[in-house]
């Protein structure tokens, strides 16, 4: 199951829910404001590390660009519209709105 | 005829009053029984406050729907869940719920959710 989060975690406890109900293995990506989470160094770069240890964790290249991130936190996997469509393909979508 | 019968959970994760979440969401499960889907709630995050007793909303001029859980059971609406974490973070118990639900660990709730063939949040 693919789990996608779209709101700074500064603002939502959305991506803090979210992590304890992952499932070992299942991609998170973070999309939108979602991608503030991933900026390296703020408060958040501990839990993100905790994450990668049992998830592989993506961060929508367009909207950290948008947004002047260029450094995110380590492991987070930057990725175009295309490798989102390829995760959408390979795994049912659980969106945390 | 089983073939159009999906497994469906929505995810209630906001407080019911301040915003129109909740309500709609509980609605939209209200139609999805009438079509007779498979369907669970769970209850994370401040979306536990929807089952709260004692609510009354008489003085905010907003209606109150907390009781609609209670007749989900008439609508074949059976499977509700409740992140113990959630509830114990709020100071809430079992006692402080308007209705039988299953109290479950996070992971237990995660390994139902990834079960599922849809997953809404409200």
């Amino acid at each position: 199951m693919l789990h996608t989060i779209n709101t700074s975690p500064f603002e939502s406890p959305a991506m803090e829910e979210c992590i304890r109900f992952v499932q070992p293995g299942d991609p998170v990506l973070f999309i939108e404001n979602g991608v503030y989470a991933v900026q390296n160094g703020n408060r958040f770069t501990d839990a993100i590390a905790a994450l990668q240890k049992t998830s592989p964790v993506f961060a929508l290249q367009p909207d950290l660009d948008a947004r002047g991130i260029s450094s995110v936190a380590p492991g987070v996997e930057g990725i175009g519209y295309d490798g989102f469509v390829d995760l959408v393909e390979a795994h049912q979508v659980n969106s945390w709105l | 005829m089983e073939d159009n019968v999906k497994k469906i959970m929505h995810v209630m994760r906001r407080a019911p009053h301040g915003s129109i979440y909740t309500y709609e969401g509980l609605e939209m499960i209200l139609i999805m029984a009438a079509y007779e889907q498979d369907l669970s709630i769970a209850f994370i995050g401040d979306g536990v406050y929807a089952l709260k007793k004692n609510q009354n909303t008489e003085g905010i001029s907003m209606k109150g729907f907390a009781k609609t859980f209670m007749a989900l059971d008439g609508y074949d609406v059976e499977k509700l869940y409740v992140d113990r974490v959630s509830l114990a973070e709020r100071g809430l118990t079992e006692d402080d719920l308007l209705v039988d639900v299953e109290l479950l660990d996070s992971a237990e709730i995660g390994r139902r959710m990834s079960e599922q063939d849809v997953v809404i949040h409200h």
